[in-house]
């Protein structure tokens, strides 16, 4: 198809688009003028019914804890296939990064750098747990602080040092967090199952609104998803890491 | 709406815009993690913190990492690959 005909076709399909667009945005409630029934019965819940402050965490480890469980699972098996996908091949040769300049470009990272990588990661950590931890009190929770958590050691392959990022994070330590994770949510549901009758049931006292350890097993399912997430984000970079900077050769 | 709103989503339609029309995929990564900021900025504007911290992490380190890792395992095979065709010739 040649330029002119690609562009008129694209600006008769533009227009179509726009006009209808119009039409339906036309149709729209007013904005900041929710009408969702379910919203606002959740809205009024949060506090009264699980003595959690952040709805967004009530909502997703308490009312939908099922649905959170789901989605914990999607994120277990696409790592699982990235850790599957790149483990070492036929044909493929792992070659050690031995310190020269060739293999890592950051290998000659000023003192600086190194003084702020240091610096960081603890920073990260801490940043990590305390979101992770105060899941049903302000916003953030498993997911963020997860991911926070798994961005901790890659400072130090920023200054430099690949090899003894994987000190601080092991493949062994970040694939037993990833399982430890996604296994722990499921037993936590069968616990619900055996203590009360329903899978995923709240079997923990609910505390007092806004204190650390409230909203029952809120915190449970944070802590069980933290470790899952940063696990998973932690197999995949290592993964991606292991291909880029030491895996060398393979099938064309 | 407030000001800070139409800001926010200005930024990111300029943002989006910048990501596609930047050519190179190298520079495309970094383009890539400021268009996450208006992202994070957008959430957070709106009174999402929640997604915002998700966004925030996602998109500048997260993503930009693995990207980065997958170019430079390309540009290693295709280096090769050019290696191989000198040395038939």
């Amino acid at each position: 198809m040649s330029r002119p005909v690609r562009l008129s076709l694209f600006g008769l399909a533009g227009a179509g688009l726009a006009a209808v667009l119009v039409i339906a945005f036309r149709g729209l409630p007013d904005f900041g003028g929710y009408q969702g029934v379910y919203g606002q019965a959740l809205d009024g819940f949060g506090v009264t019914l699980r003595h959690a402050t952040d709805l967004i965490t009530a909502l997703n480890f308490d009312f939908r804890a099922f649905d959170t469980l789901g989605e914990e699972y999607i994120l277990f098996a696409s790592v699982l296939g990235i850790a599957l996908i790149l483990r070492e091949m036929r044909g493929e040769r792992a070659e050690p990064h031995q310190g020269d300049a060739e293999e890592h470009q950051f290998a000659d990272a000023s003192h600086a750098l190194r003084a702020l990588a240091l610096g960081l990661t603890p920073g990260l950590i801490a940043l990590a747990v305390y979101i992770v931890v105060h899941a049903q009190l302000t916003p953030g929770g498993g997911f963020q602080g997860g991911i926070i958590l798994g961005a901790g050691p890659l400072p130090v392959f920023l200054a430099g040092r690949y090899l003894r990022m994987k000190r601080i994070a092991p493949h062994v330590l970040v694939e037993v967090a990833d399982a430890l994770g996604a296994a722990g949510y499921a037993l936590l549901g069968i616990s619900g199952l055996v203590l009360t009758g329903v899978f995923l049931k709240d079997a923990l006292p609910l505390g007092i609104p806004g204190h650390l350890l409230s909203g029952g097993q809120m915190d449970v399912v944070s802590v069980l998803i933290g470790l899952e997430v940063s696990g998973a984000f932690l197999v995949a970079w290592s993964e991606f890491l292991d291909q880029a900077m030491v895996v060398k050769g393979g099938a064309e | 709406m407030t000001v800070l709103q139409i800001v926010a989503l200005a930024a990111v339609a300029i943002g989006a815009t910048a990501v596609v029309a930047a050519g190179d995929a190298l520079r495309q990564v970094l383009v890539l993690g400021i268009y996450g900021m208006t992202l994070t900025m957008l959430f957070f504007v709106f009174q999402d913190p929640d997604v915002g911290l998700s966004e925030i992490v996602v998109s500048t380190v997260g993503l930009p990492f693995m990207v980065l890792l997958a170019l430079r395992k390309v540009g290693e095979h295709e280096a090769e690959r050019a290696r191989e065709k000198e040395e038939q010739e």
